[in-house]
């Protein structure tokens, strides 16, 4: 393939580690996504079952403690599905599975506990040489990089990354715009093999709607060949009829459809359930050691069998305390 | 503790809250700028206009965000959207502050949250950008706040995370970056800086109180130019102590 005119003045030395087709890409939206309002709906031991597997790249919205798919990674811990490459910005959700050894490379832009600050199982597995590979991006390109391949373009431009060592540690290239003349960061679509949404509702087909910030799930959705979404509520497709524009995530892109409330917990889900700091604290302390940590998944993630053995676990009464907390809508 | 001391990080967060420009675009990174920004809006920028980097925008901010998604970043917002449209508003010049922390920062304002030594072989492994980069590269003006040590002031950064003046005059032009952007400021734990003009280096403006100039300099790595007129910062007021902890942070999960 010639690439001419466009010459790089600059290229991060970080791996692509998710290169892409986008010819590819349209076909398989053309054979493997069904157009037909199918029943999606099945346990989240099947969703990860058939659509997680071990190497591939799979990402997670929103992150660890907001709206997060906290049900769907501790199953992907319970199924030890290995040798992910993971793009991240993630709390709870990155952690578990780093701090399982399933992480193989990261497209990494933040991997912390926020509040409770660095993460102490990515310092263990990046420090230790166990995660092989760690690309920079900032926060604002990992998802413009899923724009791209929602829009099903090779690249976006951005004036994000430049001058920097980020940029250096990325895969992104640097380039003069053929029309202005001035520099510009290209920046590689990023279509996952596996996506995993939290979100408020959704039909068996997977119309998904959600409340609040939107994050990245709506670009996230359109970059991945499979979409797995986990939802608070399952409502009768007169629902989502009923509110069109409040749907982020058509039926198409999805192929599973799992249901599970209190799917954010320990984290949050705006004006459903707030935090469980309680639960949050608990890891950070957990996590600070190896064993620790391993104790900590033992307990929660290998000792529950699914995620209602893990709610029961977690019991009714914090679980109501969570929803005491909840944001709510006010004038 | 009582209203007549205060500690570090209090007067920190104060003489950074008074930074804040009334009825301006802020971007707010996690940890002490939320506490900051807080603090700004119920005393001198009361038509603050927050904006977290995962939606949230106007919010009134009645409780510490914890996350820079949680509903506290847009409890009573004026819109709740996704982090492209908050990341494009300031790319395309809206968004007039960024406040940023990071765990080293050089001379010339660049800041590193990725790594402690070599990137691919490294010390101690850090968050990452996050959205410190695009902050850094789009806001206007931006804001670090940050402990001040000679560990965290060094004369080079491991990794050049979010940019800063880079390597001084007309860098950030010739990298790319948009026109007239840069850092304003640097508030620490002890000391208020900001940058000379003519070398994009940092300047001491204003030490805290109780805090001489000499001890600035020795807790700093690299030369920080001092001007013959050294400023002083007011301590807290009785009424910026009582609202950082009773309203701001009455679990003091950072004060």
């Amino acid at each position: 393939m010639e690439v001419s005119n466009f010459e790089a003045l600059e290229s991060g030395v970080g791996e692509l580690i998710q290169p892409f087709d986008l010819d590819e890409f349209r076909e398989w939206n053309r054979a493997k996504k069904s157009r037909k309002l199918e029943d999606k709906l099945m346990s989240e031991q099947e969703a990860v079952s058939r659509f997680v597997y071990d190497g591939c790249y799979i990402g997670t919205e929103l992150y660890g403690t907001v709206r997060c798919p906290m049900s769907l990674a501790r199953e992907v811990v319970r199924q030890n599905k290995k040798d992910l490459r993971v793009c991240g910005q993630g709390v709870l959700e990155l952690d578990l599975w780093l701090a399982a050894g399933l992480v193989k490379k990261l497209d990494i832009t933040y991997i912390g506990l926020e509040v409770y600050g660095t993460s102490s199982a990515l310092r263990r597995a990046v420090e230790s040489g166990q995660v092989e590979k760690c690309v920079e991006w900032s926060n604002g390109a990992i998802t413009w990089r899923m724009k791209a391949a929602a829009m099903g373009v090779p690249f976006l431009p951005t004036r994000s990354m430049l001058g920097t060592d980020t940029l250096k540690y990325s895969a992104a290239k640097v380039v003069e715009d053929p029309f202005t003349g001035m520099k510009v960061a290209l920046l590689p679509a990023l279509v996952l093999d596996v996506a995993l949404i939290h979100v408020h509702r959704a039909d068996k087909h997977g119309n998904a709607q959600i409340e609040g910030i939107s994050g990245f799930g709506a670009e996230m959705a359109r970059a991945a060949k499979r979409v797995i979404i986990s939802a608070e509520e399952i409502v009768p497709t007169e629902e989502i009829r009923k509110y069109p524009d409040r749907t982020i995530i058509p039926y198409y892109l999805v192929d599973a459809v799992v249901h599970a409330p209190f799917g954010s917990h320990p984290g949050e889900m705006a004006y459903a359930y707030g935090r469980d700091e309680a639960e949050i604290k608990a890891w950070v302390e957990a996590s600070k050691t190896a064993e620790g940590a391993q104790a900590y998944l033992d307990k929660y993630v290998h000792g529950t069998k699914n995620h209602d053995d893990y709610l029961k676990l977690i019991g009714e009464e914090r679980l109501n305390q969570c929803v005491d907390l909840r944001e709510r809508r006010q004038a | 503790m009582t209203e007549e001391t205060y500690s570090k990080t209090e007067l920190m967060i104060c003489v950074a809250a008074r930074l804040f420009e009334d009825a301006s675009t802020c971007f707010i990174g996690t940890g002490i700028p939320m506490l900051a920004a807080m603090l700004a809006s119920k005393t001198t920028a009361p038509n603050l206009v927050p904006v977290f980097e995962f939606g949230g925008m106007g919010a009134i901010l009645e409780d510490l965000p914890r996350a820079v998604g949680e509903a506290r970043t847009f409890h009573k917002g004026l819109a709740a959207s996704g982090i492209c449209d908050t990341m494009e508003t300031a790319q395309r010049g809206f968004i007039d502050y960024g406040f940023l922390g990071g765990a080293q920062i050089d001379p010339y304002g660049n800041l590193n949250s990725i790594v402690i030594g070599d990137h691919d072989h490294p010390k101690a492994r850090l968050p990452g950008s996050g959205g410190g980069n695009d902050v850094g590269s789009h806001c206007w003006r931006t804001v670090a706040i940050m402990q001040h040590d000679a560990r965290r002031f060094v004369s080079k950064v491991d990794c050049v995370t979010t940019p800063g003046y880079l390597t001084g005059p007309g860098a950030r032009e010739s990298a790319g970056l948009p026109r007239g952007t840069g850092p304003a400021y640097v508030v620490s734990t002890l000391a208020l800086m900001d940058y000379d003009p003519d070398t994009c280096r940092m300047r001491l403006k204003a030490t805290h109180p109780g805090v001489t100039v000499e001890e600035v300099i020795a807790s700093t790595g690299f030369e920080l130019i001092v001007p013959q007129e050294v400023g002083q910062n007011e301590r807290p007021s009785m009424e910026e102590l009582r609202l950082l902890r009773e309203e701001i942070d009455p679990e003091r999960l950072y004060i």
